[in-house]
């Protein structure tokens, strides 16, 4: 049975947690301004359904935010953090690196924090440096923490479902220029979505682009247009950056031959890199050349919207390597 | 196009300064709305007593840090209308180039080191800002201006106590407009809040009607005395009202309607003009320089708007000394 409903990203955030909320009465939530509906209506109605107690208004105060929820894990419960921007949760780090994400290791075991950290990420119309970073690949590093990286309305409620329940610290990044974006959603499929498992956006046998969050509607975008000059591309939505689906990708590239990896974030130390690597080492043999990868120069965000644009990685950017790799093959990637 | 003086005629230059804030503001809302100005951008209208009042007693010398809602503090330490205009356009000739917009107009030239995208955050630049004026032993002093919400972060409490242990040459100032984005500050604020935090640290703190232009010269005044004399940091409360919403298109709807009409009846700066007329200055004369201000906010639109954008090579420039990267290399 199905149930597809068209809703945003936003509305499938506060289904999600409606979902969860009810299942459970450990869930609850905390974070500046959500009583009247968060930053992005991500919590709209919440507060008038299930109380204060449950999604709780707190002080412009990120390091008490995130090291309560991680003292309120410690015993028990299993709290939604809302960060507002991904940019304040820098506020605190000591929270997420040495608290939350070391405890279950350093106590033995004893201790687990079941945490989900909410950060809205990326480029966001003109927001500027302080407003507009993707670290995705800076909580990847971090030993202890899942790190979720959702594109699509259905793939918030899964996700952000399959996070609460999970018995780690996830980080889940929501991409801010989406929130208003529409999906199907399924309403009678109340099963959380299994973390660490890809999406298969598109299915084609001659290049492999793995790619999350906004930058997979960009990548389909230029897989039409490649699909136009009869050039097939197997779209991946990571949708997980750690642990990351490495069966999914390394089936498609043994069937490609060639990988792309493309995202937002700055493409030095990006998670491209990481995948790039592996896919060398493990898949070389399948590899009819470099593996490629895209993402944005080493700049901070800029205001004027010319230079945000620098930021981006177009779909004709995307084209234009690709074609590249099939012609050449053997091009470096300048990084 | 200076800020205000101090003196004899201080209310007057003070009115017209806060009525170049006003006007900017509304210039810069309209051109939001017009989509030249992008971004978020948080008016200051309603506040221009506090950054006016305080700014008067600087010299160009003396520094400041501001806030997200930071034009105001900007245009009363002297940096002029054009440039900043541009700057929320994001144009080549804006005074960050384009790069910064709203959320971080700077103007180093006179002292106003940056507006900052992260509350609380400005804190603790300003207690190393006076600690390297005091480590030079110069006599320049440092303002920092915050709101109500910001003395809720670490940044506070770390930020105060540091300028009050080294003894350092800077002035706190919080706006206290009631509000923090959509919640009443009030319900997240225990105790007494900014002020009774950093009297327990130790500082000198001065609670002020920051709507009020003359109180706030007065307090402007003393603090300034106080600590370009070496007597240490200085906290001052301003007491304000935000009138807008938290941004230029919220609505803030949630807010009691009647409340918020009764502090926009008492909106400072037409009750400052009808008393600068009371004390007999000539009402042709205030409307020449009123006018004057009303040119110099259009004629800082009008450049703005012919101003050319950043070439987009500009985004690869001022990254790093070493290792800044080449031009479109991803
Ligand atoms: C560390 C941090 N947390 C959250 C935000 C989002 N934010 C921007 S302005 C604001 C409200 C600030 O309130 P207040 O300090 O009272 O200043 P006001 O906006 O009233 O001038 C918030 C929460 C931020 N910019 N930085």
């Amino acid at each position: 049975m199905t149930n597809l409903i068209a809703m945003t990203a936003a509305e499938a955030s506060t289904l999600a947690l409606r979902e969860e909320f009810a299942l459970d009465e450990n869930v609850w939530a905390l974070g500046e301004d959500i009583g009247r509906g968060g930053v992005f209506g991500q919590y709209a109605g919440l507060q008038d359904e299930f109380g204060p107690q449950r999604v709780v208004d707190t002080p412009i105060s990120e390091a008490a935010i995130l090291g309560v929820a991680v003292g309120a894990a410690m015993v028990g419960s299993r709290p939604v953090v809302e960060m507002r921007f991904s940019d304040f949760a820098l506020c605190a780090m000591d929270e997420m690196i040495n608290q939350a994400a070391k405890a279950r290791y350093m106590f033995g075991g004893q201790s687990k924090v079941p945490i989900v950290v909410r950060e809205p990420t990326g480029l966001w119309r003109s927001a500027a440096a302080q407003h507009s970073q993707s670290l995705e690949a800076w909580y990847a590093h971090m030993p202890g923490l899942i790190v979720v990286c959702p594109s699509t309305p259905a793939d918030i409620r899964g996700l952000l479902k399959a996070s609460i329940r999970a018995d780690d610290p996830v980080v889940f990044m929501e991409p801010k220029g989406q929130w208003q974006r529409t999906g199907e959603v399924d309403l009678d499929d109340q099963e959380p979505y299994e973390l660490g498992k890809a999406a298969g956006r598109r299915e084609g046998d001659d290049v492999t682009i793995v790619s999350w969050s906004t930058q997979v509607h960009v990548a389909l975008e230029a897989a039409e247009r490649l699909a136009e000059q009869s050039i097939e591309s197997d779209v991946i939505d990571l949708r997980t950056i750690f642990p990351w689906d490495k069966d999914s990708v390394s089936q498609s590239v043994r069937r490609t031959g060639r990988l792309l990896v493309v995202h937002e974030a700055v493409a030095v130390g990006g998670f491209g890199g990481e995948i790039a690597s592996w896919i060398s080492e493990h898949e070389f043999h399948h590899l009819k050349g470099p593996v490629a990868r895209l993402g944005a120069p080493r700049i901070p965000v800029g205001y004027a919207p010319n230079l945000e644009d620098q930021i981006r990685v177009t779909a004709e950017n995307i084209v234009d390597r690709v074609i590249r790799m099939i012609n050449e093959g053997e091009e470096e990637t300048q990084v | 196009m200076n800020a205000a003086q101090p003196g004899p005629d201080g209310l007057i230059d003070g009115y017209l300064t806060m009525l170049r804030i006003r006007e900017f503001e509304l210039a810069a809302i309209r051109a939001h709305g017009e989509k030249l100005v992008h971004g978020t951008l948080h008016p200051y209208i309603g506040q221009e007593a506090i950054a006016t009042g305080m700014c008067a007693h600087l010299r160009q010398d003396d520094l400041m840090l501001s806030t997200h809602r930071g034009h105001g503090h900007c245009i009363a330490k002297g940096a002029p209308l054009a440039p900043m205009m541009s700057e929320l356009f994001g144009r080549e000739n804006g005074l960050c180039g384009g790069k910064g917009g709203s959320m971080h107009v700077a103007d180093f030239s006179v002292g106003m080191l940056g507006a900052n995208g992260v509350v609380g955050a400005n804190i603790v630049l300003a207690a190393g800002a006076a600690h390297e004026v005091k480590r030079r032993g110069e006599d320049r002093v440092v303002v920092c201006f915050f709101g109500d919400g910001a003395v809720n972060r670490g940044p506070f409490l770390e930020g105060l106590n540091w300028a009050q242990v080294f003894d350092l040459p800077v002035i706190f100032v919080c706006e206290d407009n009631q509000h923090s984005a959509s919640t009443r500050t009030s319900t997240m604020t225990g105790g007494e809040g900014g002020g009774a935090r950093a009297r327990s640290i130790g500082l000198t703190t001065i609670d002020v009607d920051g709507n009020s232009l003359p109180d706030m010269l007065a307090a402007g005044k003393e603090a300034v005395s106080i600590v370009r004399s070496g007597q240490g940091p200085v906290f001052i409360h301003a007491r304000t009202f935000r009138v807008t919403g938290h941004t230029a298109t919220d609505l803030a709807q949630w807010r009691d309607t009647e409340e918020v009409e009764r502090h926009a009846a008492a909106d400072p700066l037409p009750l400052l003009r009808a008393r600068i007329l009371s004390e007999g200055h000539r009402e042709d004369e205030l409307l020449a320089e009123e006018r004057r201000v009303r040119t110099d906010v259009q004629l800082a639109y009008d450049k703005a708007l012919a101003s050319a954008l950043p070439p987009a090579t500009r985004a690869f420039e001022d990254v790093q000394v070493t290792g800044n990267p080449q031009i479109g290399a991803f």
